[in-house]
């Protein structure tokens, strides 16, 4: 049996039963982040930060909100948003963090694109990734539901029509996924329980794997340098900082992402208080009524890339190309066949594939949000074409790269 | 040796037992997820077709979706004559033709909007067009609007029913089975 001896304080105390310690060497102080990185690799703090935003402004939420078809839309609208002391806050908060959270994912997934932050290594830290991007896809879905407004209901409809794919007309299973014909009770209930539990949890677990997956490759850096952490970070403990390669995740890194946090939050707040009005679609301020269409249903701005992917083709060209688009990314770390993991300007004609993805993906995105008609008809197809055009020219035009 | 065995021989039977359960419960998950006897026991909705006027569209509800009747105009009639694609998806009652079709366009799901001047249907979520008797001019719908199990009885119109003319649509796939 372990020995244990009387505490002298209760650090002491806690140590000899948890380990605090250890744990808080390997976590913190000895968990090495190289030196020459930039505000972008603050981006994963941000995210963290902001999921934490997420889960306590719904605690708030899920105080007051019912879950009823005949409740829902009063208990958000009138409930919590005029009678709940600050209920607006909370309100206020979680819709302008589900909406950021996306904006700092895409900038978070581009940096790492651009620094090659996807392999040699690090592949499983891009799929963890990935795997989040899929369930915060999903979390912002679901959620978007809840308030059971004209919006909520109709994306229920359109998303939920999806999974008939399109010929082969399979009904059932979008029957039983609604648990109805139409969204309805059954519908709102269920994507309420995976809003609140079942999504978040998994997001936990996600968020647990993504960071396990960077322990052993450890972050990437500006250039893409192979460092050896074990000898920069023996140069480090022995007191050469200035000549170390790295610096401790705890006090140093934290102190310069948490300056990062900051500046965010204040932008952050200054949404929530002055210009909430970008993450609430007028729309959805009218009740769900299964009779009447909106004149124009389009997605949050996140959704609307992949979901102009959908929409120039016929409906099974348009599923097959949406689905394509849904999962390509995971692809990335086997479709870039270059041995090269050094900035995109540095890597040839990679580096105009990478913009050029960026301003397809921009290009999309302002496509969806206008009606499909005419000359943004035809953009929007020339641009779902190019995503996927880019896509096929990958491991061609890698392939071809030189060493760097 | 022997004992590896009769530790391999446990993980086998506890692997066999977890299978069967693992197996049962996502059965049980599934059925779980069904729609529920009452929602499924859907009602059945009757129209009486005496009420409705020329060229104007009604919406009425059967399953909680929206259906569309449409009374055609003695035009719209040989119009559709001209085709019999087009005329099949009419429902003749006594003497009138009626489109009576689901509302809800057959790509993505969204109500149609009904021009009575243009006499066609205008899906503003993704542009899909139909004309009057909801046969698709325009994609991305793939196929016109389909078509609700009906039962003629009279001047009444029996929605939920398969009634001979409706199986005879289901035959010539005039319509899928909504
Ligand atoms: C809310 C979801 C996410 C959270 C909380 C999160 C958090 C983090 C954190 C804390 C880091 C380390 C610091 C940094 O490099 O920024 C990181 C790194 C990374 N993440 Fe995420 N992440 C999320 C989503 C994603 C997504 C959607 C992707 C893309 C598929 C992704 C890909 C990566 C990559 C490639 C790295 C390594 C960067 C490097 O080595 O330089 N992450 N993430
Ligand atoms: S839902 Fe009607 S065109 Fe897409």
């Amino acid at each position: 049996m372990a020995h244990f001896t009387k505490a002298t304080s209760l650090h002491d105390w806690l140590n000899q039963r948890l380990g605090i310690d250890t744990v808080r060497r390997v976590m913190a102080t000895e968990y090495w982040i190289p030196k020459n990185i930039n505000f972008l690799w603050a981006m994963g703090m941000v995210l963290a930060i902001t999921f934490g935003l997420l889960l306590i402004s719904g605690i708030f939420l899920l105080m007051y909100y019912q879950p009823n078809v005949e409740l829902a839309f009063d208990s958000v609208n009138y409930t919590i948003m005029q009678e709940v002391g600050y209920g607006w806050l909370w309100r206020h908060i979680h819709g302008v963090a589900a909406s950021v959270v996306f904006l700092i994912i895409y900038i978070h997934m581009f940096t790492g694109i651009y620094y090659g932050s996807y392999k040699k290594g690090r592949e499983m830290i891009w799929i963890s990734g990935m795997l989040l991007f899929v369930a915060f896809s999903a979390e912002a879905f679901s959620g978007y539901m809840l308030p059971w407004g004209q919006m909520s209901y109709w994306a229920g409809m359109v998303i939920t029509n999806l999974f008939a794919g399109g010929s082969l007309h399979a009904d059932g299973l979008v029957e039983w996924i609604r648990g109805d014909y139409v969204p309805a009770q059954a519908f709102l209930n269920r994507f309420f329980m995976l809003h609140v539990l079942l999504i978040p949890l998994a997001i936990l677990g996600l968020i647990g794997l993504h960071f396990g997956a960077l322990r052993i490759p450890h972050v990437n850096n500006q250039d893409g340098e192979e460092i050896d952490f074990e000898a920069e970070a023996a140069k480090y403990k022995s007191g050469d900082k200035a000549g170390s390669k790295v610096i401790a995740f705890v006090n140093d890194f934290m102190s310069k992402d948490m300056m990062v946090v900051g500046i965010y939050l204040v932008f952050f707040f200054y949404l929530v208080f002055y210009h909430y009005d970008f993450a609430m679609d007028p729309v959805n301020f009218d009740p769900a009524d299964g009779l009447k269409t909106p004149a124009h249903i389009y997605p949050e701005w996140y959704f609307l890339w992949s979901y102009e992917i959908l929409r120039p083709f016929s409906t099974d060209v348009g599923l097959i190309a949406f689905a394509f688009a849904q999962v390509i990314f995971f692809a990335l770390p086997f479709l870039d066949k270059s041995p090269n993991a050094v900035p995109a300007s540095r890597r040839g004609l990679f580096k105009y594939w990478f913009w050029a993805l960026l301003i397809d993906m921009i290009v999309l995105t302002a496509m969806g949000k206008l009606p499909p008609e005419g000359i943004f008809s035809t953009i929007g197809l020339v641009a779902a074409l190019t995503f996927i055009g880019l896509w096929i020219i990958l491991p061609f035009i890698t392939k071809m790269e030189k060493k760097a | 040796m022997k004992n590896s065995s009769r530790r391999g021989f446990m993980g086998k039977a506890f692997g066999a037992v977890a299978g069967v359960g693992a197996v049962a419960s996502l059965y049980a998950m599934k059925r779980s997820w069904d729609p529920l006897p009452s929602v499924k026991a859907a009602g059945f909705t009757t129209l009486d077709m005496s009420g409705y006027k020329e060229n104007e569209l009604v919406t009425e509800k059967w399953r909680g979706k929206p259906i569309f009747v449409l009374k055609q105009t003695a035009d719209m009639v040989e119009k559709a004559k001209k085709n019999p694609k087009e005329l099949e998806r009419l429902i003749k009652i006594g003497d009138a033709y009626y489109l009576v079709c689901l509302g809800l366009c057959t790509h993505l799901g969204c109500i149609p909007g009904y021009n009575p001047d243009e006499q066609s249907f205008l899906c503003a979520c993704h542009g899909g067009l139909y004309d009057f008797t909801g046969e698709v001019t325009k994609a991305p719908p793939p196929r016109g609007l389909d078509i609700p199990p009906f039962k003629i009885d009279g001047n009444k119109l029996v929605l939920g029913e398969e009634g001979p003319e409706y199986k005879k649509m289901l035959e010539a796939g005039t319509t899928l089975r909504a």
